[in-house]
This record gives structure tokens, sequence and C-alpha cells, in this order.
């Protein structure tokens, strides 16, 4: 159910973007989504993408610090109040929620958001007996089919 | 020290005898040597005569080994200044080597070598590399830089000399040095402790395990390092790290070595005679005091060296070394003088700051210490690169590593600095030697 998420260092300054997408484009390799935390130096760019290990080998090989982390993919109802339900599943539990984002995409009145947990599995627990939809990695690293 | 032939002749290296000679002969030896060095460099360099005139001694009056305080410094502007031939004690027809120096600070230094000289230095770097351990059947890559440099032909003759098998590979291309020290079966490696850092990250991101090879002996040299590098590298790599001195004035890398016991490194007195002085009045320092250390060539002819300033600080440290050897030893060098920086103030020698560093789990030391100057106020910036063991996902997990650099600075170094995290490979590296600050304060 875990999704693996590739984090790359970049400092903060123009054009360090495009080597990174440049090296994974020339790998045939697809960018499923992507958002960048900034700070006033340095950067890190978290990346989904359709084949995690090999780019992850193509960044590493090219000399850029590579961190894999596991992060879950959740639909969530696309209408007001939505998000606001989802959460609501880890109120008084010890789950954290490190950050997220959206996928570009979603499917019919849903959209899906990628979330990084302190505890991965409890939270997909909590979530699957809430009855809502955790996304598998298969679909998310191919495409998510209406 | 009747017991110390016995005790170590099972494993002392037949190139290593001169290591062991017993201190009276080492004297003679030296006296002899350095008569015969202060008489060819008065008879055929112009500026040593020059300066002992200038002091009123002449060859005669070196008659005991004390009586060389006598004699005039020589500096490396001295080098500059006799650009490129003009120390030569020797003619061109008999000399069959030129090595300079990298000349990063304007000219470079030329230094030359008869087909004797070449053999003292050959000697000096069988010795070196046999007191880390090595002899026949090492594999030893040599990943010292091949050219005008002295590190790489220095080691490589050596290493031929005490019969081990050189993989001449230079330096450079990290990856193939990384396939070649598996395939290869390497059993030791002589580089810059920097770039074996480096070789090491590199090797981890490859998926090779440096502990797991053949390799076992690291000799690191070419630039002042710490004890606490030291046992990061042994760590990482599963090796025996030793710490070589040398330089391109003297001869090139094989003035000194650390034995097995890794207590300072004993310096080859029947070659290159060692004085630790008081860098302000010239003065001799006692046993154990700090100092900066001073070099007099006794072997060499081509360009002999009377009492040269190395600016390197060290103190010679006090009894016999354990592993029976007789020659002297020295602090290692962590310093130059030249090194130290002022800072609003506060003396800085950038071995603090790497010790700072390596205080901070899990970091690796690829710095560089930036100078400016803001608003007539001087500014110290540390860039540090990011390493995969160091490095998150997580903005607030870089913050506070930011933040734990930033405080061991602080502490070690008394006063607050600015602490930048960078891409790895973004710090200027030459030759493998790594460039640990860059003043732009009077540009």
């Amino acid at each position: 159910m875990k999704i693996h998420q590739l984090s790359v260092f970049l400092e903060n300054k123009p054009g360090q973007l495009t080597e990174p997408c440049r090296l994974l484009a020339q790998g045939g390799i697809n960018i499923r989504t992507l958002t960048l935390a900034d700070t006033e130096e340095f950067g890190i760019l978290r990346l989904i993408v359709s084949d995690w290990e090999k780019g992850a080998r193509l960044l590493e090989e090219a000399g850029y610090v590579v961190n894999v982390v596991e992060v879950v993919a959740v639909e969530v109802p696309d209408r007001p109040g939505g998000l606001a339900e989802l959460l609501a599943v880890f109120e008084e539990t010890d789950i954290n929620i490190e950050y997220m984002y959206a996928f570009t995409f979603g499917r019919g009145d849903t959209a899906v958001m990628i979330f990084r947990f302190n505890k991965p599995d409890a939270a997909i627990e909590r979530l699957q007996a809430a009855g809502i939809n955790v996304v598998g990695s298969a679909e998310v690293y191919s495409h998510i089919e209406k | 020290m009747p017991d110390i032939e016995h005790d170590y002749s099972a494993e002392m290296h037949p190139a290593s005898a001169l290591d062991y000679l017993p201190v009276e002969e080492i004297h003679e030896l030296q006296l002899r040597r350095l008569q015969a060095t202060v008489s060819r460099a008065y008879q055929r360099v112009e500026l040593y005569r020059q300066r002992m005139e200038e002091r009123k001694v002449s060859p005669a009056e070196i008659r005991t080994l004390e009586d060389l305080t006598r004699l005039p410094f020589t500096v490396k502007s001295d080098l500059r200044d006799t650009y490129p031939f003009g120390l030569f004690a020797s003619p061109l027809e008999e000399v069959v080597r030129l090595h300079a120096s990298s000349g990063t600070t304007g000219k470079p230094i030329v230094v030359a070598y008869t087909r004797q000289d070449i053999g003292v230095w050959t000697d000096a770097m069988a010795r070196t590399l046999a007191a880390c351990g090595l002899g026949r059947g090492d594999i030893i890559q040599n990943a010292y830089g091949y050219g005008l440099f002295t590190g790489g032909l220095g080691a490589h003759y050596g290493a031929e000399a005490l019969g081990a098998t050189v993989i001449p590979i230079s330096s450079g291309n990290t990856d193939r040095q990384i396939m070649v020290m598996k395939d290869f079966k390497v059993t030791a490696i002589c580089c810059t402790p920097t770039y074996f850092l480096h070789l090491l990250d590199r090797a981890a991101q490859m998926g090779v395990e440096v502990q797991e090879l053949s390799l076992r002996v690291g000799v690191f040299g070419a630039e002042p390092w710490t004890d606490s590098l030291r046992r990061h590298i042994e760590t990482a790599a599963g090796i025996k790290a030793y710490d070589i001195y040398g330089l391109t004035e003297i001869t090139g890398p094989g003035v000194g070595i650390e034995c097995r016991c890794q207590a300072g490194l004993h310096i080859f007195e029947d070659h290159f005679y060692p004085e630790i002085i008081n860098p302000a009045s010239g003065e001799s320092m006692a046993e154990g005091e700090e100092g900066e250390l001073v070099l007099t060539t006794l072997s060499k002819q081509a360009m002999p060296m009377l009492r040269y300033r190395t600016r390197d600080i060290s103190a010679f440290l006090p009894g016999p070394c354990p592993c029976g050897r007789t020659l002297r030893r020295i602090r290692r060098i962590s310093r130059r003088s030249d090194d130290m920086f002022i800072i609003r103030g506060v003396n800085v020698y950038p071995s603090q700051v790497e010790s700072a560093l390596l205080a901070v789990e899990g970091m690796l030391p690829h710095y560089q210490i930036i100078l400016t100057r803001e608003a007539g106020l001087d500014q110290m910036e540390v860039q540090v690169e990011v390493t995969p063991p160091v490095s998150s996902d997580r903005v607030a997990a870089l913050e506070n590593l930011h933040n734990k650099l930033a405080q061991a600075l602080h502490q070690t170094l008394g006063l607050r600095v600015k602490v930048r995290l960078v891409a790895p490979q973004t710090l200027k590296r030459s030759e493998g030697k790594a460039q640990r600050v860059i003043d732009r304060r009077n540009i």
C-alpha cells in the first residue's frame, strides 16, 4: 500500500531543477507528481516517478543525494469538507502528518493526495478501517484509471 | 634498548634497517652528511653563500650538529625569487628530474633531482610504506596525481622499490578507482584524505561496501587532517589510516610517516634533519614544545635545503617509540602557521572547523570556509556538503542539522558563524587537495 518517494537535495538557486528532470527524462522515467519544499538556502525536491529504483539510481550516479521514503496515496472526496473528514481519522492518535501534496490527477469525483506520515502502517490501518481508499503503488506508478 | 632488535627483527622490512640505527650512529651519520651538504651549498649556490657570509659563518665552522643553528633560514619566497633554477647545486647535465609545486599562489616553485637524489627519495618512500606494514604481495593503488606534483611519482618509486605491486592510477575518475580497488583486490591506497572520503561516498552510491574489500591500509597526506577524521575513515572503511608527511621543497612525500603505533610521525633523520623553532624568534624549542618545523636536507645533491621553514606547526614527541624505531617523532601536523586567519579578533584554524563538524553525528567534513567583509565587518561562512546519511526528505530535519552544525562551530570557535548546506561535489578541489579557505576580504 505504500509508495516510494524520491527526495533530492537542491541548492536554492536558479536552474537547479532542470538537471534532475532532464536526467529522469533521458532515462524514460515519467514524473507522476512532485512538490518542492524550499527554504532560503536549499530545497527538497520530492518526486513520485514511474520507476523509483531506476530513478534513484540515475540521480545518484549523477552525484545527487537521494533519500527514498515510503509515503501513502489516499483518495479524498472532491467536495467541501472532503479533506477535513479524512483528517478527522487521525484525531486523538499519535500519527503525525509530516507533509502532504496533491496528485495532478484524480479519478471521477475524488482527488488523490500523497501523505508523509510518521507512522505509515498505523495510518493505513486507520484509513482502511474508516473505509477510505488507499491507492496502491501499481496504480500510482503506472497511471490512475477513471 | 637491548631487546629492540630482537623484538622487531622478525617484522622489520630489510629496507627499514636504518630506522633502527643506534642514536649515536644516526648523529655521526647526520654530522658527516650535514658538513658535506653545507659545503656543497656554500660552494655552488649564490644565495646560501651570501647569507652565510652575512652571518659570518663558514662551512668549516660546522663542527657539531648544534652548530646547525648558526646557519641562515631558507623560506618559500627564496624559491620563488630564484625561480626557476637559482637554487640548484648541480649542473643541469646531472639533473634527471624536475618537479614543481601546484603554484596556487603565484609562480610555482621548481625542484631538481640528480639520479642519487631520486635514490634518496625512493629509499625514504620505501621505508615510509614499510612503516605502514606494506611489502611484497601488497597491491598499492597510487591515487596521488602523477605529473609535476611530487605525490604520484614519489609513492610510485617507493612502492616499486619495496617490491609491492603498484597500480599507477593517478588521481580522478572515481568510478574507475572503485572498480580497480574491487577487481584487483587492492590492499593499500595512497591519496589525500579528502579524496578518500569522496571515494567512500561514491562507493556507497554504487553499492560497493569498502569494508568488505581487501583494502587494509590507507596512506593519506598532502593536506592537514585531524584525528577525528582518521577515526571516521578507519571505521567507515575498515582500514588502518596512516598520516604521511612531505613537501616538494624537501623532496616530496616520504619525509615522515606514522608507524603502526600511530603515535606521531617518524622523520627519516638520516636524510632530513628536523628542528622545532619559535616562529617569531627563530629560537629552538624544547622537546614537547609546540613550534614551527624546520628541515635541512642531508643527502640531497641537486637542491640542498638549509633550515627550510615549513610553516607547519608541530612538536617533538619525547621518549622512544614502542615500534623500536630510533628515528625521532613529531606530533602530527594539523595546522600550518599560515593557515590561521583572524576573524573579528579571534584566531581560527581550519582544523578546528573540521573537528567541530565531525562532532555532529553522521557528518562528513567536505567543507569550505568563505571569508568576506560586509560594511567593514568580517563575515565567516562555512559551507558544508550534504551527504546521504544526513540528508532527509523533511525540511525540519535539514534545518535541525543546520542548527546543530552552527552550534558545534559556535562552541569550538567561540564565535557565531554562518552555516550553509550545499549540494555534494560543489566545493572546489584541486589535485585531490581540498581548498579549505577562500578569503574574499581583500578583493
